[in-house]
């Protein structure tokens, strides 16, 4: 019977030490929810359920033998689903599940610290899938989470409250550790977190255009790229960010075909030069996006023929880069011939009607640029709608569009565009890229959406050269002016609750809200994520810091933790070693090491009368001495003796003393 | 050391065989003005050691056996109406003599105990509004079971700490439990004990204690225990002032027994299990009986400065 509690040191069967780990677990892997097979997230879960009844009906653990058939069952489960053991999301799949298995075998302390110190290391495994604001700011979450639950194991472990206050300071703590270690860290090229092989399955321009790709893309309301003007940006009417140039049509589909980098491209005429920084979002493809025309990127990149900037590997991290355009051109006004035979083709056989009204157009105007007026009236006067939502066209799809449906999206109207051209003998073909951008006043720059997708028309006429065409504008002008909600909302048709939400929304608070949450994004694109080898090479120059290359940077922080760690070891060193800051102990030291010569060591906690009568037992013929040293040194260092003729008895005795 | 501390200290190990350790910690602990708490098993000794002293110190002594249905009164005393006068007439308790055992303390109930160890804590107790000094000198020796024996109420910390030691006597070894079974009656050697010493000259030793010198270096050392108990990961909590007060008070009668008017740190050495073994408690461990580990554990821990 025991009616006064001890403080008994933390258990680990303490139900708020389990359910703080059931907690700390659960937090760090329900990211992972989103990306790991079902199975996986269902079977940790029930093991976590499990190990929480268990503790709230205080049962006993389940045998080593049921443990031992889960985890062979959920290791064969892996391999069977993923067929490998190697790569991100096995990893993590198995780290949790053995997190989860590593609960229910809690016995001791030690077990509690690993279930901890897998937690951390999960924490680590939920940037392979993102590094966005959101996921930190949760991570931070989880990580004070586990420092308090860590705390808990501390003996004389104090309340929730107290202890969560406790796992803030540290945290906070950390804090100039962090920044240290973030500034300095050696940086290799490449992202920070991607995985080689991993799938940056982002959505994106394609290659190639079919009817409803581009409207699909629409939809989605994820950052292309971001853009910073240095002075002042060009009218919304005049960002056409330049992507991929299709010059096949098949009937349904334009590709890409090839591209000729012998030649370089030519630009005369020029006006209006802008220069600007994009901030480009990992997209899979090789091209980087520039308005039209540019003429030089800060990286190294391919320029075709065509004006269209390619990188020699797909752009699978966030990019960075500054050019130079002239919105003001005149583009290769000497196109090659082939180049211009190409910019003819049409497939046989398919949309007779188109080819006779172009034939027709043909006949009886003069010149290029009459039909080229002709069919820019045609769509103008004719009743075309934008939409997002087209019909669906035949094998002849231009001849259903141009002449039945009249719904379509810019893809549409680009199409049919150029196939008219071609179809007249013009030199024509299609563009894709973005147009517009959503301007950012508080961090002064233009968003661009993958809902700013756009595909326009070039034509080449005699002496002007390729001539940007956009038949979208003429029907729907806003598209070009206001951006792609207003066009929908503009089109009378009911389709705006396509549109993603926010590009509908009439809330201006809210729109404001994206405005600054798109601003923090981008500083932690730019700032943290951004915070590349590049950058840390200029800011460490910028301190000085001179020659510096992410290897003789490891060394250094290695130096320095090596210095850190030395000086720490030698402070705490000084506790445990005796000071001698008193002349009998000095003396008394020096004697002690002509023992320990003799291979007689004092122990530290041994006292002076201890030690000489070890001595003297193994050296029973130097005892005297020892005894009339040490009788000197504790009348001196305990006895309160002072006085120098003491001092120097005992100096002498022990300048004598021989074993 | 006068001659006759040391035949208390001769008559006690007749008593007590194979135990002279423990004899001289609990000396050291009275003369160190403190009390002491035996804690072991049933049958070891505890009784015959503290009778033993009793006699031989030539002290008034009281013996209290601790049991569960025991009121503070029995131990203090009662006021009692007398016919004949018409007053009260206060009968005083057991308490009041110059040793007490209070044999099996942890078989009382706390409000029992916590009268006791008011008394102790005080030297004085209060009853029914008049506060009676104990005599002096006055010591306590208290006795008790194992915490995990049945029928027992464990004393909280802030009690334990009253105690200036607490020692284990433990199985005798073979040659003493030889000498303890063949000889003759313990109760009648006790019997026959005769005083070795007067209450002046107990508290003139006590009095002496006090001015056993202690040196800066030795107080380095000691603070160096206190610090490390307070620091290191071992122990739930660190040992108190008041526990760094005991240890040098302890320290200093252990001196004095040694015949030096000096402490060292052989001494502080000596009391520390007894002094610090009730008052920590390991992280890893919940049985008391592991205090004595861990203060023999602490002491090789902490280098003498």
């Amino acid at each position: 019977m025991r009616l006064f509690a001890k403080k008994i040191p933390p258990q680990v069967n303490d139900v708020r030490l389990i359910y703080g780990l059931l907690a700390c677990i659960l937090l760090v892997s329900a990211p992972h929810v989103a990306h790991l097979p079902p199975w996986v997230s269902l079977l940790c879960a029930t093991l976590l359920g499990w190990r929480a009844y268990l503790s709230y009906r205080s049962a006993t653990l389940p045998p080593r033998w049921l443990l031992l058939i889960v985890t062979l069952g959920s290791i064969g489960g892996i391999l069977v689903g993923f067929h490998t053991f190697f790569g991100r999301d096995v990893g993590v799949s198995l780290l949790i599940l053995l997190a989860a298995l590593k609960l229910l075998e809690l016995r001791t302390r030690r077990d509690a610290f690993v279930a901890i110190y897998l937690a951390c290391f999960i924490v680590i495994t939920n940037f392979l899938y993102s590094q966005s604001i959101v996921t930190a700011l949760f991570m931070l979450v989880t990580l004070l989470a586990i420092v308090t639950t860590w705390l808990q194991l501390q003996p004389g472990a104090p309340a929730l409250r107290p202890r969560l206050r406790i796992a803030v300071m540290l945290l906070l703590q950390a804090i100039p550790l962090m920044l240290v270690l973030f500034v300095l860290f050696p940086r290799v090229p490449g992202p920070l977190w991607g995985l080689p092989q991993d799938a940056y399955g982002r959505s994106g321009l394609d290659d190639k255009m079919s009817p409803g790709s581009l409207s699909q893309l629409s939809l989605s309301d994820a950052v292309a790229f971001r853009v910073t003007f240095n002075g002042a940006a060009p009218p919304h009417t005049q960002m056409y960010w330049r992507g991929p140039v299709l010059q096949e049509f098949d009937g349904r589909t334009w590709t890409q075909g090839w591209t000729t980098r012998a030649k370089q491209p030519q630009l005369d005429n020029l006006d209006k030069p802008v220069d600007y920084t994009v901030t480009l979002e990992p997209h899979n493809k090789t091209w980087l996006f520039a308005l039209e025309m540019p003429t030089r990127l800060s990286i190294p990149a391919m320029l075709g023929n065509d004006f269209q900037f390619q990188q020699r590997t797909a752009v699978t991290s966030r990019l960075r880069y500054t050019a130079h355009s002239q919105l003001g051109y005149r583009a290769n006004a000497e196109e090659e011939p082939r180049e211009l035979q190409r910019a003819l083709r049409l497939p046989p056989g398919r949309n007779p009607r188109t080819r006779q009204l172009a034939a027709e157009w043909r006949a009886s105007l003069h010149d290029d640029e009459a039909v080229l007026q002709a069919a820019l009236k045609y769509f103008n006067r004719e009743e075309f709608f934008y939409t997002l939502r087209p019909p669906l066209l035949g094998a002849h799809s231009v001849d259903d569009f141009l002449f039945d449906s009249r719904k379509g999206f810019c893809e549409h109207y680009a199409s049919s565009f150029v196939f008219l051209m071609r179809a007249a003998g013009i030199p024509a073909r299609v563009v894709t890229g973005y147009q517009g951008g959503e301007y950012n006043r508080l961090g002064n720059y233009y968003i661009v959406r993958q809902s700013d997708a756009h595909a326009w028309a070039e034509v080449w006429l005699r002496e002007r050269g390729w001539v940007r065409i956009d038949p979208t504008a003429t029907i729907a002008p806003l598209r070009v002016q206001n951006g792609l909600a207003a066009a929908i909302l503009n089109s009378g048709l009911a389709d705006s609750t396509v549109l993603p939400f926010m590009a509908r929304t009439q809330w201006s608070w809210l729109l404001g809200l994206r405005a600054n949450l798109d601003l923090m994004t981008n500083q932690w694109n730019q700032w943290v994520l951004g915070y590349d080898t590049e950058r840390q090479f200029a800011f460490l120059t910028h301190m000085g810091m001179e020659f510096v290359t992410w290897q003789n940077m490891a060394i250094g922080i290695m130096e320095w933790i090596a210095l850190l760690v030395g000086l720490y070891a030698l402070h705490m060193l000084r506790r445990v070693y005796v000071r001698d800051t008193d002349a009998a102990q000095r003396l008394y030291l020096k004697f002690c090491r002509k023992l320990a010569r003799a291979g007689i060591v004092r122990a530290a906690h041994e006292g002076a009368q201890d030690f000489a009568a070890r001595a003297a037992r193994i050296k029973p013929q130097s005892a005297p001495g020892i005894a009339d040293i040490t009788a000197r040194y504790v009348a001196l260092r305990y006895g309160g003796q002072t006085g120098k003729d003491a001092l120097a008895a005992l100096r002498r005795a022990i300048a004598t003393f021989k074993l | 050391m006068s001659n006759s501390l040391r035949n208390v200290i001769r008559q006690a190990e007749q008593v007590i065989l194979g135990k002279p350790h423990q004899i001289r910690l609990a000396l050291a602990c009275l003369l160190a003005r403190g009390h002491l708490l035996i804690e072991d098993l049933p049958g070891v000794g505890k009784t015959t050691l503290a009778h033993g002293l009793a006699r031989s110190l030539g002290l008034q002594f009281q013996r209290i056996q601790f049991t569960s249905d025991m009121l503070p009164a029995d131990i203090l005393g009662v006021s009692v109406y007398q016919r004949d006068s018409g007053e009260f007439k206060f009968h005083a308790g057991p308490i009041f003599a110059q040793m007490v055992l209070a044999d099996e303390i942890n078989r009382a109930t706390p409000k029992t105990q916590s009268a006791l160890l008011e008394a102790m804590e005080e030297q004085q107790v209060t009853i029914e509004g008049v506060t009676r000094p104990l005599p002096t000198p006055f010591f306590v020796i208290a006795t008790q079971n194992p915490t995990y024996h049945i029928g027992t109420f464990s004393l909280p910390e802030s009690q334990l700490d009253r105690f200036l030691m607490r020692i284990q006597l433990g199985y005798p070894d073979a040659q003493a439990e030889r000498g303890l079974l063949s000889g003759v009656e313990r109760r009648e050697i006790i019997s026959g004990l005769a005083p070795q010493m007067e209450a002046a000259e107990l508290l003139a030793l006590q009095q002496q204690v006090k001015q056993v010198f202690v040196s800066p270096a030795l107080l380095d050392y000691v603070q160096a225990i206190l610090r490390h108990t307070r620091e290191s990961a071992r122990f739930v909590h660190g040992l108190s002032p008041r526990a760094g007060l005991s240890l040098i008070a302890a320290a200093r009668a252990w001196a004095l027994l040694d015949e030096r008017n000096a402490v060292m740190p052989e001494d502080v050495q000596a009391v520390l299990p007894g002094v610090a073994s009730h008052r920590l408690q390991g992280v890893q461990d919940v049985q008391a009986s592991d205090g004595d580990k861990l203060a023999r554990a602490l002491i090789e821990a902490v280098p003498i400065p």
